[in-house]
């Protein structure tokens, strides 16, 4: 298929999806969240660019796995409060940490595969480790859904369409474990997850789906993977690599 | 009911560096031996790919199954443990080679010092030093008498290094000269030198060369590729028993691999063992393994579990102080570290290795004058260079908020910028800190988790206080534009604190009252049992662990070929 093609299969989709959901009434104006995640997908997310010709095309890891639309939305939201745009380089929105976070809570780790649940669970002392019966899927929605309750409440409005101070007070309020509790869990823990998948979603390969094109890397200068450093590792100036992932690798063996 | 198999002269549980050492030497002699290893199979070019910081370090792909399998935690006895449900703190391997498998490579010998520290303090210091209620004991063997098995496992694994005065003398210098003294290296070796103190290439397992050992196993020189510390090396440039000790084993068709393996009791009836129970970790089909000898080489924690599990030894008890089995459980303490902030200059920290480091040894051990201190032993004040990746690396001046623009800003800044004076400080018994079985929860087999009771020292904060003001002194010589000192040691933190170096539980010594096993790993209740691994440790040195494990199943292995020949006690 061209490009060409594939554009206007894409269009065709866009289209079906926008009469299917019910928003685009011929001539309406499409508002608030769903009008812009629309927006999000068709520019934020689509810029990898085929080399060959220079043109966009899509990147069909860009899709939603584990989120509904409007939780991807309030993700996004606190992910750049978390990793906020600026002169130095791209935010977490725009690096796709969000389409990283929701890839990581559908995959294994999002259902605790690999942690000890067995109960009983009991409050621990600071020093034993969390203690959270309900899953990492669970909690991340559950605290997003707290975000808005508590944006609500506060500012008569949901998380993402506050100012961005007003964001700040919102996660540092749960940073330190204030607003409603999360079925028992408290609100600090869900932003210790949302940090930590932020960071991860800003800087783990760009096979997770987030890091895009690498930019996390490139703000701070960091290769990415090389097979070695022998010669770097010597020299007494630093050496700025052009970055590369692990893709790289794929068919050494 | 278990699947009983023929019986076979030994069996091992646990195929890490003890357990594999232990099989190549024995298979080598011509011994039919069983290796039961409860993770997955392992080979080198499963390592192509294992350049992902998520993937290996923070979803822990190579360690242990948390679901399957975790300890219990808590500071002291007052207080009710819980299970570590993911990973913080130390990380368990799991699989073939084990934590041999993704470990740094740091390979030190312990200090004379070490091997008879009771003797040796009371000495210098007279019989008041050590204080009652830190069981400090001599280890049953000299520095003299592990020297040979040093080198033998400095050999296979062709370590590279420098000799250093101060340390015990070797019959051989390392096999491999040092890794390249890197910039960041010499800063710290300017500093220290100029401060009077003589530092040295920390000894590696990283090859500074090609390098073929006295099996013929021959492996390349190690590339600084910076995925080493939780990776797998690809070039086989890591010792690592997958690479070494178990391909000899195999290719003498004397040992019988069984991976997904996983053993859950030793069968006994007190004072021996005829075999050992284990579990299909697929299918959950149980089957009886009986054997002449059987040897326990699961690491710290399952090594002590094991024995407790099965009612073989005397259970340690902290209110008497009797009794041996999870007594002597020891840690390190890692604080008094000082972090130096640079805003001028920018370092190739991304390269790496997980050895690369240069150290002082002017304050390990009783290489200082403790007259006039509150602690005993001391530690390693050293700098390294791992490879800074960047999820597990976003240092910024103490301070500076944990997210935000300004977080943003500064972990950017200084990613190229910051350096560490790092110490590694010994850790000494207290008949407080102890392993025993926990009360409440299980593992996927129905077997008690182990529980562990622990909490640093007054002994500890002292060593961290003083030590801190070396790291502080090197780094203020260093010549940096900001210094964080972190001069407290803390109350045991099981998400937190992050050294991967446990140690006792099954301790050995010269004397059956307060040791588990003689200086060859044997049992002192089952002559048939050898328990292999840094859990025969009666304190922890201020030095990585695994060159003294290494040594010790060295003997261990000869122990057992003598046993099987003679029987009866190897001392
Ligand atoms: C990230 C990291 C870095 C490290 N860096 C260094 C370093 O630089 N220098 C150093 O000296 N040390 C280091 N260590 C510690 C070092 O890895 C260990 O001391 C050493 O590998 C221990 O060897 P072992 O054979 O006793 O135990 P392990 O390597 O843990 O092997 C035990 C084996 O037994 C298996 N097993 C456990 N229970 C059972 C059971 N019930 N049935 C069957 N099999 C079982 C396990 O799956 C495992 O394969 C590091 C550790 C880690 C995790
Ligand atoms: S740093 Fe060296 S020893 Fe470590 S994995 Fe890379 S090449 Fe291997």
């Amino acid at each position: 298929m061209s490009d060409k093609e594939k554009n206007q299969v894409e269009d065709r989709t866009r289209r079906t999806f926008l009469r299917n959901s019910g928003f685009a009434l011929g001539g309406i104006v499409i508002g608030g969240t769903v009008g812009s995640l629309l927006g999000t997908t068709d520019t934020k997310n689509e810029s990898n660019v085929n080399t060959e010709s220079g043109a966009p095309v899509a990147n069909p890891n860009v899709a939603l796995m584990f989120f509904y639309p409007e939780e991807y939305e309030t993700t996004m939201a606190a992910a750049e409060r978390i990793f906020p745009k600026n002169d130095l380089g791209p935010g977490a929105m725009e690096l796709n940490a969000g389409i990283y976070i929701d890839h990581q809570l559908a995959s294994q780790w999002g259902v605790n595969a690999r942690d000890y649940t067995d109960g009983p669970f009991y409050k621990p002392e600071p020093t034993q480790g969390e203690q959270i019966k309900v899953l990492r899927k669970d909690l991340f929605r559950l605290g997003l859904k707290g975000l808005d309750n508590y944006s609500n409440e506060n500012y008569q409005t949901n998380f993402a369409d506050l100012e961005a101070a007003e964001q700040d007070e919102v996660l540092t309020a749960f940073e330190k474990g204030e607003g409603p509790s999360l079925s028992g869990v408290s609100t600090s823990d869900f932003f210790k997850l949302l940090r930590q998948l932020t960071i991860e979603g800003i800087y783990a390969d760009p096979l997770y789906g987030g890091n895009k094109e690498m930019l996390g890397w490139q703000m701070r200068k960091y290769p990415g993977t090389y097979m070695s450093y022998v010669k770097e590792i010597k020299s007494d100036e630093f050496v700025e690599l052009d970055q590369q992932s692990l893709h790289s690798h794929m068919g050494h063996s | 009911m278990a699947k009983k198999l023929p019986k076979v002269p030994v069996v091992i549980a646990g195929m890490g560096w003890a357990g594999s050492i232990i099989a190549s030497e024995l298979t080598k002699a011509g011994i039919k031996t069983v290796g039961l290893e409860r993770g997955k199979e392992r080979k080198m070019s499963d390592y192509l790919m294992v350049h992902d910081e998520l993937r290996f370090q923070h979803r822990e792909e190579l360690m242990q199954d948390l679901s399957k399998e975790t300890i219990t935690s808590r500071n002291n006895q007052g207080m009710r443990a819980l299970p570590m449900r993911h990973y913080g703190t130390f990380i368990v391997g799991d699989g073939l080679g084990g934590a041999g498998s993704h470990w740094n490579g740091q390979t030190y010998r312990f200090l004379p010092y070490d091997f008879e520290i009771k003797s040796l303090t009371e000495k210098r210091y007279g019989k008041n030093k050590i204080k009652p209620e830190y069981p400090l004991q001599d280890w049953g063997i000299t520095y003299d008498e592990m020297e040979p098995y040093y080198d033998t496992f400095e050999k296979m694994s062709g370590i590279s290094g420098e000799t250093v005065e101060l340390y015990g003398h070797r019959s051989n210098p390392y096999p491999t000269g040092p890794m390249l003294k890197t910039p960041v290296l010499e800063e710290f070796e300017k500093a220290a030198k100029k401060l009077g103190y003589n530092p040295y290439m920390m000894p590696s397992a990283n090859l500074s060369e090609n390098y073929t050992n006295p099996d013929g196993i021959a492996r390349a020189a190690c590339q600084y590729c910076a995925y080493c510390e939780n990776f797998g090396c690809e070039y086989g440039a890591k010792a690592d028993p997958v690479v070494t000790t178990i391909p000899v084993a195999q290719k003498t068709g004397n040992l019988d691999l069984r991976v997904h393996s996983n053993v859950t009791r030793i069968l006994n009836d007190g004072t021996k063992a005829t075999g050992v129970v284990y579990v299909d970790t697929f299918t959950g089909e149980e089957f009886e393994q009986p054997a002449e000898v059987v040897v326990l080489a699961s690491y710290v924690f399952n090594n002590v579990r094991l024995l407790l599990n099965s009612g073989l030894g005397k259970p340690y008890n902290p209110d008497t102080g009797t009794g041996v089995i999870g007594k002597n459980y020891c840690y390190q303490v890692s604080s008094g570290y000082s972090t130096l902030y640079y805003n001028d200059r920018e370092f190739n920290l991304y390269a790496g290795a997980g050895a690369l480091g240069i150290e002082i040894p002017e304050f390990t051990g009783d290489n200082f004058d403790h007259t006039n201190e509150n602690f005993l032993h001391g530690a390693g004040v050293r700098s390294t260079q791992y490879g800074n990746r960047p999820i597990a690396n976003n240092n910024a001046p103490i301070g500076t908020p944990a997210w935000g623009e300004e977080f943003k800003n500064q972990s950017i800044k200084y990613a190229n910028s910051v350096l560490q004076v790092k110490s590694q400080g010994a850790s000494l018994p207290h008949r407080n800190n102890y392993l025993d079985l926990d009360p409440t929860y299980k593992d996927a087999y129905g077997m008690p988790l182990l529980r562990m009771t622990y909490d640093y020292t007054e002994q500890d904060r002292q060593l961290v206080k003083y030590i801190s003001k070396i790291t502080r002194a090197i780094a203020e010589e260093m010549g940096p534009d900001h210094i964080d000192t972190v001069g407290e040691q803390a109350p045991f933190n099981v998400n937190v604190d992050t050294n991967t170096h446990n140690t006792g539980g099954v301790i050995m010594g010269a004397d059956p009252k307060d040791s588990a096993i003689n200086s060859y790993q044997q049992m002192w209740d089952a002559e048939n049992v050898f328990v292999v691994g840094a859990s025969a440790f009666p304190h922890n040195s201020c030095f990585n662990p695994t060159g003294t494990l290494g040594a010790l199943s060295y003997r261990a292995a000869e122990g057992i070929g003598r046993y099987l020949k003679e029987g009866g006690s190897l001392v």
